[in-house]
């Protein structure tokens, strides 16, 4: 074997070439990365923290600590995402009347794809799954998740999905083809370089670790709530968890099917979605969007559950309409499956059909509606506290009817066909997502945060940050919907009519402000975090809660519940509270628990390897790093000692401690 | 659950005989069944997609050879009848499980891998086969799906193959232990849910595809 054989055997199409370095923004970028990443490496160093991030974090199977981890990741790639956004805004501000701006369309077109993947599966839903895996356990009083090591390797399979993502930057380059990479556009032909395979590698690798993930929080819903705790007992927000999961482990093998199936089309040379050879590229439209609408509602009904526990509580007042909500959410979960054809309206599926998937996706406005009256009912002579949680949702609740409506007008054939893939229809799911999502969120961040870490979250900086992204959005969106309606498309890169530029200014400006936002919510954990001591929480239960996350200390000790609850009212700690039930302090019993284990990161770093190696056509590495998984995976299983006990004088100690903050504190 | 809910409807303020937290030790029912099964469903939607792939390609032959003119039914039916069996002699090996008699039980687990591999063993002539006569994945669209659904059966057979000699090491080491119990379960719903994919497989793609 000569030398040329030997290196393509070994990096396959990757060669020093694939190093941007002929592009300055993505070096400065790059540089600012290594700057803070060997800045924050150092500093573990220097304060050897390594050994306890690896022992209490990592390797951690405790349902708090990977939530909060989700959450970390999720932060994170907000500020990849947004940096992206600001781009954005700024090269469509600038580039009119000849001023190419400062980004070429190849740079561009990948801006914008990765914005979106970035945001809908490394923000988003690390973000919306991370509350799920902090809350619900809590919520139902057990004291972890059905399968602790999934969990796990769950989040470390997501975490790997993400740096992929981030690799893409650095080595290569990401899609140009926006964030669903339809063919024929994103078939071999017309996207022959990496990019493409960056995007369907991480997503099938974040995609395992979000299946799981489904399948673990469904049977720790089903099986692990505490005794009492009947279905229609359960807090709206478990329920809206256990409907998000519901839709994907529903949704998320047609994603990864279809991936499977445009990566064969790149790899193997078949003709799915090919334009010769009896391909069909609608067939990859059909498919996508099946996963791609129930996504959509996979991120929005956690947050209305957080809203729901949010207006009850910060009412004063038990949730109106516990049932007709519930309802309204299995409802939604459903009627998400039946109405993916309106993504497409314009491609030719004739009358009749376009007629039928207008209609179910006007109908789901219903139940959506009817969950709208139900928080106005809430709030309806209740004695409403304007905490920054309750501040994010009356924000959510002024937005998000817009976002609601718009989409209804999408959801009418005749006008899709004039607003179709127009900048109307980026305004209204921005508007829905952001509107609805990420101010859920934030609700729920700033509503839970003390039960995650023992004091609350700042409220100035927390006000700031809601009214600048509240504002924000208005600004960048606004201009956007007019823009729509005049005809404007997405994903243009310059711009040749001089008269739209000022909505594009305007629209930077928005974007500008939601900057604000965010640089407030990081100045408001800092700041939060520095006055720790007067913000502290001793009760575990600093907004007067309702649901049984409160009922234990903040933040909740590893076994979550010395004693598990017995429920007997829908809102079982505002329910133990009015009756006044008395903390059991004696009779402690020793708690089963589950181990930790390193497993779920080996794991992860291989299916890293083989996605990394798969971009590359490393195929020899590719194959020993996928033989590494297999031989790991195996060798997990015969790892039979996966529990212990914690002993009840330990127990003990930590209850007593608690009970003397508690007699100190009142 | 349990039974513990006593009087759901007490509303009043400052009952002390209703019990709030448990004075003993709470188990809940072990989930790895049911997660078992509903990863089976999600694994079920993969193979829905597969189908529907192939219903809507599976008559695009681009001037190819058609499914009447390449499948070997004869063979597809010996085939058919190995992983039936199969799926019997797993049925058999979890009854002997349930009488605690981890030889015999291992025996039927080594027949019902035998039967496993032979399947695979015809899948894969029949595979290369095909690829001999120049119908392969890439000449047609129709030919496409058909490997991909039949293929991606076939590796889920080799994965459970894979599991199914790693579980024999386990029994045969730790012996039939709970967890190594729940194990040969979630590995029965594995197979049989393979079996029943197949006769999906059987139905749509030969018998169906073999017409005219």
């Amino acid at each position: 074997m000569n030398m040329p054989d030997a290196e393509k055997l070994i990096f396959g199409r990757l060669t020093l070439e694939a190093i941007p370095y002929h592009e300055p923004i993505l070096l400065a970028t790059f540089a600012g990365v290594a700057i803070i990443g060997a800045v924050l490496l150092g500093l573990i160093t220097k304060y050897k923290l390594w050994g306890y991030l690896w022992r209490e974090w990592f390797t951690s199977i405790d349902h708090k600590k990977i939530g909060i981890m989700y959450m970390v990741f999720g932060v994170v790639m907000l500020l990849r995402g947004f940096a992206d956004a600001l781009m954005m805004r700024a090269q469509q501000a600038m580039a009119f009347n000849g001023n190419p701006g400062f980004l070429p369309p190849h740079h561009y077109d990948q801006i914008f794809t990765a914005h979106g993947v970035i945001m809908i599966f490394f923000v988003a839903m690390p973000l919306v799954t991370g509350l799920m895996n902090f809350i619900m356990p809590l919520q139902i009083g057990a004291r972890d998740v059905a399968f602790p090591f999934l969990n796990n390797f769950s989040f470390w399979m997501t975490v790997a999905g993400g740096v992929l993502v981030m690799a893409s930057l650095f080595v290569g380059e990401f899609a140009r083809t926006g964030w669903l990479a339809y063919p024929p556009l994103a078939g071999l032909e017309a996207s022959p370089d990496v990019g493409v395979d960056y995007y369907i590698w991480s997503l099938q690798v974040a995609g395992v670790g979000t299946t799981l993930s489904g399948i673990n929080l469904i049977a720790t819903i089903v099986k692990m709530r505490a005794p009492g705790m009947t279905m229609m007992k359960m807090p709206i927000f478990t329920w809206t968890s256990l409907c998000t999961n519901v839709l994907i482990v529903a949704a998320f093998p047609v994603l990864t099917a279809v991936l499977v199936l445009l990566s064969l089309d790149r790899y193997v040379g078949t003709n799915f979605f090919t334009n010769g050879m009896g391909g069909n590229p609608m067939m990859y439209v059909n498919l996508i969007w099946i996963w791609g609408h129930p996504e959509v509602y996979i991120l929005v009904l956690p947050v209305f559950g957080v809203f729901s526990e949010v207006v009850s509580t910060f009412s004063r007042k038990r949730l109106f309409g516990y049932a007709s909500m519930v309802y309204a959410t299995v409802v939604i979960t459903v009627l998400s499956y039946l109405v993916w054809l309106h993504h497409f309206f314009t491609m030719g599926s004739g009358a009749s059909v376009n007629s039928f998937f207008g209609i179910t996706t006007m109908i789901i406005s219903i139940p959506t509606g009817a969950k709208m009256f139900n928080w106005l009912f809430t709030m309806y002579r209740g004695r409403i506290q304007f905490e920054v949680p309750m501040l994010w949702t009356m924000g959510f609740m002024f937005t998000f009817v817009i976002g609601g409506m718009t989409g209804v007008m999408l959801a009418i054939p005749p006008a899709d066909f004039l607003l179709h893939n127009s900048l109307f229809l980026v305004a209204h799911f921005h508007n829905v997502i952001i509107g609805g999502v990420i101010f859920g969120l934030f609700a729920g961040i700033n509503y839970w945060f003390p039960k995650a870490f023992g004091y609350k979250l700042d409220p100035f900086w927390g006000k700031c940050s809601f009214w600048f992204w509240l504002v924000g959005f208005w600004f960048a969106f606004m201009p956007l919907y007019i823009l729509g309606f005049m005809g404007v498309t997405r994903r243009m890169n310059h711009f040749e009519d001089p008269s739209l530029q000022i909505w594009f200014q305007i629209a930077a400006f928005g974007a500008v402000l939601i900057a604000l936002g965010i640089g407030s919510f990081l100045v408001q954990l800092w700041v939060s975090y520095k006055r720790r001591e007067e913000l502290r929480d001793v009760t575990g239960d600093p907004w007067h809660g309702r649901t049984l996350e409160w009922s234990t200390s903040s933040p909740p000790p590893a076994y979550n519940f010395a004693f598990t609850p017995i429920i007997h009212e829908a809102d079982a700690w505002w329910d133990m509270k009015e009756r006044n039930q008395r903390r059991r302090t004696e009779g402690y019993l020793p708690i089963h628990m589950p181990k930790n284990t390193s497993a779920g990161i080996y794991l992860a770093a291989f299916a890293f390897v083989v996605g990394f190696a798969m971009i590359w056509h490393m195929f020899l590495i590719a194959g020993l790093a996928f033989l590494g998984l297999l031989v790991t995976a195996i060798g997990h299983t015969f790892n039979y000692k996966r529990d212990f006990h914690i002993p009840a004088d330990e127990v003990a100690r930590t209850e007593t401690a608690r009970t003397e903050a508690l007699a100190a504190h009142v | 659950m349990s039974d513990m809910n006593a009087t759901p409807s007490a509303a009043l303020a400052g009952n002390q005989d209703v019990e709030f937290w448990m004075k003993e030790d709470h188990h809940p029912a072990n989930g790895t069944l049911l997660g078992f099964w509903i990863y089976l469903m999600s694994d079920c939607l993969i193979f829905a997609c597969l189908f529907a792939t192939y219903g809507v390609l599976g008559r695009s032959y681009a001037g190819g050879p058609t499914g009447a003119e390449l499948f070997d039914l004869p063979l597809v039916a010996i085939n058919t009848t190995l992983l039936l069996l199969s799926s019997i002699t797993y049925g058999f090996a979890v009854l002997e499980m349930q009488k605690d008699r981890r030889g015999t039980m291992m025996a039927w687990l080594v027949i019902t891998g035998l039967f496993g591999l032979g399947f695979l063993g015809i899948e894969l002539h029949e595979f290369s086969e095909l690829i001999g006569q120049g119908a392969g994945p890439q000449r047609s669209a129709f030919l496409s799906s058909f490997f991909t659904l039949v293929g991606t059966h076939g590796l889920h057979v080799t994965f459970g193959i894979v599991w199914l000699v790693t579980l024999l090491f386990q029994v045969g080491r730790f012996g039939l232990t709970p967890a190594n119990k729940r194990r040969i379960l979630c590995l029965s719903m594995f197979w049989h849910f393979l079996d029943v994919v197949w006769i999906g497989v059987f139905t749509f793609v030969y018998l169906m595809g073999a017409l005219p």
